[in-house]
């Protein structure tokens, strides 16, 4: 399935959810914003979460400091 | 006419003329001859030390010696502004004769910038500051001196707002201040923490305060700047339940934290809670790269982050003052920006 993330068209297998991609992006659930289709996530809320095709994802990723 | 003030009738047009000429040539041969010196007030005790201002105090008077209006409304007066008011005073007042009308208690006098030392003739634009020394204006001489550096319209809306800044560390303890420099009315602010040594390398605290929670040592600090902001402040830890309560009622919300989960966590919350306040968040501030890959980003409606996005804080890259404190004012400023109807990025 082809889905937008971060801007970027990206070809996922079918089923994957949001954890799984994390996991493949090597990111810290814990550690991200997830916008799906415009509604925010929490990193609870996000990781069980399937994905679609032509699911908008955008991912922020907040470092450590300040 | 953008003209000096002159008197019209014409016999005295004619007076006024010749004088502004007369004046004019005199200044100038004054300048080549006397380097500029200004007119001096008399100096009955004949000491002669310091007499005379520094030359640069001459050029940084607003307005040239000669165009000084010798007839303003048929008045012999010239406009200085006292304390950023405007206040008209007879020409040929002194310093020290302004002193003795205004505040004669005032024990620092800076005209145009410079501490004067001695008294001096006042001219026409002139810019005097007088200080009582160790004395706290009231809320309304500081909110006059704000305003004329405001404008009276941008300070009004900065005055009336109210902020959260969650976290007292390297980024809140900075924001807070710069927030209260300008003359925010009311900051809440969260943290759960205590100053520490290390902190003293970015974070707005100082020695003495090592040990204190970080909230009572910045409320000390702030109100030290402006005693009229409101601060509220609370001695806890954030969390998805309590961040609501905390900060009721902000109008733009600022994530200050350290831990990169703790920022996710607050950012996802606020924005799930509260989408319609603006949140300022920041990602990505360690080390000491260059300054400009700090940026102000804008990545949703009422969601702007601030940082490089992916310089951590880590072993061998600490979290620094400048950097630190470059983030922690972009998130200020775009705090600033937000409040009076701007678009931060």
């Amino acid at each position: 399935m082809n889905l937008l993330i971060n801007g970027e068209q990206r070809t996922l297998e079918k089923g994957t959810t949001v954890c799984t991609l994390l996991n493949q992006l090597q990111l810290q659930p814990e550690r991200v914003v997830l916008e799906l289709n415009r509604q925010i996530l929490s990193a609870a809320q996000g990781s069980e979460t399937e994905l679609h095709e032509g699911d908008q994802l955008e991912i922020i990723q907040f470092v450590g400091g300040g | 006419m953008g003209l000096p003030d002159i008197d019209f009738a014409p016999s005295r047009l004619l007076a006024s003329l010749i004088e502004q000429s007369t004046a004019l040539g005199v200044c100038q041969a004054l300048r080549a001859s006397l380097k500029c010196e200004r007119p001096l007030a008399p100096d009955p005790d004949h000491t002669g030390v310091g007499k005379r201002l520094p030359q640069r105090y001459y050029f940084t008077s607003r307005r040239p010696q000669f165009m000084r209006p010798f007839s303003l409304n048929g008045k012999n007066v010239i406009r200085i502004l006292l304390n950023e008011t405007n206040i008209e005073v007879s020409n040929g007042t002194s310093l020290y004769q302004l002193r003795e009308q205004q505040d004669a208690k005032a024990d620092l006098l800076i005209v145009n910038g410079f501490p004067a030392a001695t008294d001096c003739l006042l001219a026409d634009g002139d810019q005097v500051v007088m200080i009582r020394r160790g004395v706290v204006p009231s809320a309304e001489q500081l909110e006059t001196l704000m305003m004329a550096r405001h404008t009276p319209g941008v300070h009004a809306r900065i005055a009336q707002s109210r902020v959260g800044i969650a976290g007292a560390g390297g980024l809140g303890s900075n924001i807070a201040i710069a927030l209260a420099r300008v003359g925010v009315g009311q900051l809440v602010v969260a943290d759960f923490d205590v100053v520490e040594p290390s902190n003293l390398n970015r974070q707005q605290y100082f020695i003495d305060q090592i040990g204190l929670p970080k909230v009572v040592a910045l409320k000390e600090n702030l109100q030290r700047i402006n005693p009229y902001v409101r601060v509220e402040t609370s001695n806890c830890r954030i969390d998805e339940q309590n961040l609501r309560t905390v900060f009721a009622g902000v109008d733009v919300m600022v994530e200050a934290f350290d831990a990169p989960d703790q920022k996710a966590m607050i950012t996802a919350a606020h924005l799930q809670q509260a989408p319609g306040c603006p949140l300022v968040a920041a990602s990505g501030m360690a080390g000491y790269e260059t300054s400009n890959s700090i940026r102000t980003q804008k990545v949703r409606n009422n969601f702007y982050l601030i940082g490089d996005q992916k310089t951590a804080a880590r072993p061998g890259c600490g979290l620094m003052a400048p950097r630190v404190g470059i983030a922690a004012n972009h998130q200020a400023n775009a705090v600033l920006r937000l409040l009076l109807g701007e678009e931060p990025e």
